[in-house]
């Protein structure tokens, strides 16, 4: 029997062996190909782009073939690979009033300057099972607009912030943090707490802002704008001195608007809520947008009670690559703590067992 | 050794960093020190902050012992073993005395650490104090302050309600008179392995991004109180292998009835301490 607990190594290579097989599946249909995950499977490889902390869709698609399409096991594939890349730099700020938009959206005006863009979304598709895509039927082709969309379509909160009404956005002079080369310390500013909720697990931070609507941390929200489409990004070579263009990221922003009756620390205004994500990430982006204003409760003078709005509850769990591997290090061997613990309840049940009865009706 | 990555996985810089780390946790016993930890290719809870400082103080020359649960061919052991080999290419062993790093997790070798060996645990929540207050902002303040009334409470409840502290591994301690500290989820038996050791003890905890350490000879003490004063572990049995009265017993289940025997946890203790003609590891 004690063989039971030795001899990992042959077992470990076996176990490897037979989930290649298993992720490989049926040999009789052909291998999917990362080009094919990349370019069909799009919003999945966004979201293991955003999780991942990586911008790079194919390694995203390499990861999600590797994982089986198990999208967290992705996300912790491109996480680790991002470990080993050495930095370069940092790019510009980059700037989403200038972005090539394909969608964009108001829910708190009827129209806006530019207009409605509504762009490939899902909203208003009835969710019907489509037997045609199973049976790999025709292939679709979209109407395109005679006119390109506006090159400089304004922000809905850059029209409102003219009249006062919604607060500032206030510039700091302070470079942004960044989690990822000093580790996160509470209190936390909005910068890095922003950066967390970028790379914070999808579901976590929608249950979240879903509780910010239904009461616990109640924050009135209106989606003041959502675009997605394409920002250059741009970096200063030291050698050069001026910033070169190194290329496009799709992107997706959020602008909530929140109401707010003011308190002793600020009047009454709109205040802001805001969600940046990678590529097509709509879900995510207004998840953030919530919790962003959540977790800004403190700095306007609201009672902190909710769990979104608890910054450490919040951005402490908020990694997914952290909880999965705490969650599941269960697994692992812990024989040691438990012989303490048996050993520990054996004596104390002996002592229990010895111990006078208690007489329960006298109490 | 894999090509393509640096040797030991992790950047130049990234080490340097670790080290620096390092270098103030020795500088201030028990004092938990944070750190960028940086995501590694094993899962984070799976001994990313030992493998970091593992990376971050492994050369060329050293000779790597891995161990979980005091063995080394459990598989997150070999797991790691296998990783260092892989990206770094350095020697490993079973053998205690022949390690000059030791990585560990949830033991201290039976085997007695020598000078200039440094012994590198495996943390997962590397705060004492987080059960009794889960906020690292109001924790980090009771250190600074060294407010450990609470923990000393807990111990009384635990004594009031219990007759004894219900507390069997990860038993706090107290380094060098100054810092409360948690052992890491060692058996509170290996305690006393902590105190004056002349090995240096490096702790890293990788999700929880802190690190601390414990110089040699520092003095360890597990917090008791005068008239409850503190004990380890004792079993009835021998371990079954060996015969070692002394060492940290597991219980393994041997039969559908619930029959039981009791061996040593250090696997290498307990192979070296078997007559030498007995060389299978079956009962």
């Amino acid at each position: 029997m004690y063989v039971a607990v030795k001899g990992g190594e042959a077992a470990i290579d076996n176990a490897h062996r037979l989930t290649a097989e298993e992720r490989r599946g049926d040999t009789g249909i052909p291998s999917i190909s990362v080009e094919q995950i990349a370019s069909q499977m799009g919003l999945a490889v966004d979201r293991v782009m955003n999780e991942g902390s990586v911008y790079d869709p194919d390694l995203a698609a390499l990861a999600i073939k590797q994982a089986q399409g198990d999208l967290v096991e992705a996300i912790f594939l491109l996480r680790a690979y991002r470990s080993t890349l050495p930095r370069f730099g940092a790019s510009e700020p980059i700037d989403t009033s200038g972005m090539a938009v394909r969608r964009r959206i108001s829910s708190a005006f009827k129209d806006v300057p530019g207009g409605q863009i509504l762009g490939p979304t899902y909203d208003y598709t009835h969710r019907l099972l489509d037997f045609t895509l199973a049976a790999e039927g025709q292939e679709p082709a979209a109407i395109r607009a005679d006119a390109p969309i506006d090159a400089n379509l304004p922000r809905v909160t850059d029209v409102l912030g003219r009249e006062g009404l919604l607060e500032a956005e206030r510039p700091g002079d302070a470079e942004p943090g960044d989690i990822t080369r000093e580790p996160l310390t509470f209190p936390a500013d909005r910068d890095v707490r922003l950066q967390s909720l970028a790379r914070a697990d999808e579901g976590f931070l929608l249950a979240l802002a879903y509780s910010t609507q239904r009461g616990y941390g109640h924050s009135h929200p209106f989606a003041g704008e959502i675009r997605m489409g394409e920002v250059t990004v741009e970096i200063v070579p030291e050698e050069l001195g001026f910033p070169v263009e190194i290329g496009e990221i799709t992107l997706t922003e959020c602008q909530m608007i929140n109401q707010f009756a003011g308190s002793e620390e600020a009047p009454p205004q709109f205040t802001r809520g805001y969600g940046l994500a990678f590529g097509q990430a709509e879900r995510k982006a207004m998840a953030m947008a919530l919790v962003d204003r959540g977790m800004r409760a403190a700095e306007l003078g609201e009672t902190v009670e909710a769990p979104a709005q608890d910054t450490e509850f919040v951005l402490a769990h908020a990694d997914n690559v952290e909880a999965s591997g705490f969650v599941q290090h269960l697994k692992l061997p812990h024989y040691v703590d438990f012989q303490s613990e048996l050993e520990l309840i054996r004596r104390l049940r002996a002592k229990f067992d010895t111990a006078e009865p208690v007489d329960m009706a006298a109490e | 050794m894999s090509t393509g990555y640096n040797f030991a996985y992790l950047d130049e810089q990234t080490k340097r960093m670790i080290r620096r780390g390092l270098l103030k946790a020795v500088a201030i016993p028990g004092y938990q020190v944070p750190f960028a930890s940086r995501e590694m290719p094993l899962p984070y809870g799976w001994g990313t902050g030992g493998i970091q400082v593992t990376a971050a103080i492994l050369g060329p020359e050293d000779v790597l012992k891995v161990i979980d649960q005091g063995a080394d061919d459990t598989t997150n052991a070999v797991s790691i073993r296998r990783f260092f080999a892989r990206v770094a290419g350095v020697a490993t062993t079973e053998r205690t005395d022949e390690a000059t790093i030791v990585q560990t997790r949830h033991r201290i070798p039976e085997t007695p650490l020598a000078e200039g060996q440094i012994l590198v645990y495996q943390v997962p929540i590397p705060e004492p104090l987080r059960w009794l207050e889960p906020r690292e902002s109001e924790t980090r303040k009771m250190h600074a302050l060294a407010d450990y009334g609470s923990m000393h409470v807990k111990l009384y409840e635990d004594i009031a309600r219990h007759g004894a502290i219900a507390t069997s591994y990860d038993y706090p301690v107290m380094v060098d008179g100054r810092y409360l500290m948690r052992p890491s989820p060692i058996p509170k038996f290996d305690n006393p392995k902590m105190d004056m050791n002349p090995a240096l003890q490096l702790f890293g905890a990788g999700r929880e991004k802190r690190l601390y350490a414990v110089p040699p000879y520092t003095p360890v003490k597990s917090l008791d109180f005068e008239d409850h004063p503190f004990t380890v572990q004792q079993w009835d049995e021998h371990c079954a292998l060996c015969g070692s009265a002394d060492s940290f017993l597991d219980e393994v289940i041997t039969d559908n009835q619930g029959g039981r025997m009791f061996v040593c946890s250090d696997t290498d203790y307990c192979g070296r301490h078997r007559a030498p003609h007995d060389v299978s590891s079956a009962p």
